[in-house]
């Protein structure tokens, strides 16, 4: 598996995923600076990393979104390349219009900083095959604008075709519905707040985030 | 030429720092506060005949986030 990790000014789990993308795949991922308008040749995964680009100026993601490299995700994203966009990541690629609704501040103003657990809410995508039906996993998050929110038209629709990959069993942000991670209509782009490469290897406390690579290196490569 | 976008939440967008903001001054001893918005301003310095529809796509493309925002342009009179 060819995989891009993309680099903002203040991506600051870009390194986090390249190890985990490497650890499972066997593969140094390219690291894509922000400037750059086009990715390797052949590339078959990208991911867009956590952190805070551009300071959050804006809106978070709002300026990452608009960046030069993102045109070259968008059309890679069309073409079908699983692209996985984590906690900052996944406002960029709802900033981008990769993914429907919005991540607004968390719903009691606090920065969100703990292992939470999550249900499997669709373990037939591209990302989630390697987990069970409705299984339940723990991911930690790192976050303070980790709600998510769209119109309930776009609720019921994104619900009704499957599309919520993972929901938080408990209260942490206000997210409607506890939507956790959302796949867009092709099911190739998945967003989420909680950070799988995070819990890869035992020393993390935690293994459950390695199957969402597994799984991803089982169908690309 | 200078314009004013005021970029504000849509109505049923949930405002937990709306909310906040409202509780601090209830806090404060502030009676009669039915409810706060908290939204932004950003004031554009722009060449003169800069068109309306070009400041419209200025919001639609970065400054608001239509999904969860409304703005409204004002431009201001030059002194």
């Amino acid at each position: 598996m060819k995989s891009a990790v993309i680099v903002f000014p203040g991506s600051n789990c870009d390194r986090d995923l390249a190890v985990a993308l490497e650890q499972v795949t066997g593969r140094k991922p390219a690291m894509v600076w922000h400037r750059e308008s086009e990715l390797p040749d052949g590339v078959d995964f990208i991911g867009v990393p956590g952190g805070f680009s551009y300071g959050d100026y804006l809106r978070s993601g709002a300026m990452a979104a608009r960046s030069p490299v993102m045109q070259a995700v968008k059309d890679a994203a069309a073409r079908g390349v699983p692209v996985i966009g984590i906690c900052n990541g996944f406002q960029v690629l709802t900033e981008a219009g990769l993914l429907p609704g919005a991540l607004m501040r968390n719903a009691r103003l606090s920065f969100v900083c703990r292992p939470v657990p999550l249900r499997v809410e669709n373990s037939q995508s591209l990302f989630t095959a390697q987990y069970g039906a409705k299984e339940e996993i723990v991911f930690p998050v790192a976050h303070h604008d980790g709600n998510y929110q769209a119109d309930e038209a776009t609720l019921d629709r994104i619900e009704g075709e499957g599309r919520v990959a993972f929901r938080y069993l408990d209260e942490v942000n206000g997210s409607a519905r506890r939507i956790a991670g959302i796949l867009n209509d092709a099911g190739n782009v998945l967003g989420l707040m909680p950070h799988p490469e995070r819990v890869i290897e035992p020393a993390h406390g935690g293994t459950d985030g390695r199957r969402l690579f597994e799984g991803l290196l089982e169908t690309v490569a | 030429m200078k314009a004013r976008v005021f970029i504000t939440l849509k109505n049923g967008v949930l405002d937990p720092q709306g909310k906040a903001i409202h509780h601090a001054l209830e806090g404060l001893g502030f009676s009669g506060v039915n409810d706060v918005r908290a939204g932004k301003m950003i004031e554009l310095d722009l060449a003169d005949g800069t068109s309306d529809a070009a400041i419209e796509d200025m919001c639609r493309k970065l400054l608001a986030n239509t999904v969860i925002e409304n703005f409204r342009i004002e431009r201001l009179e030059t002194a």
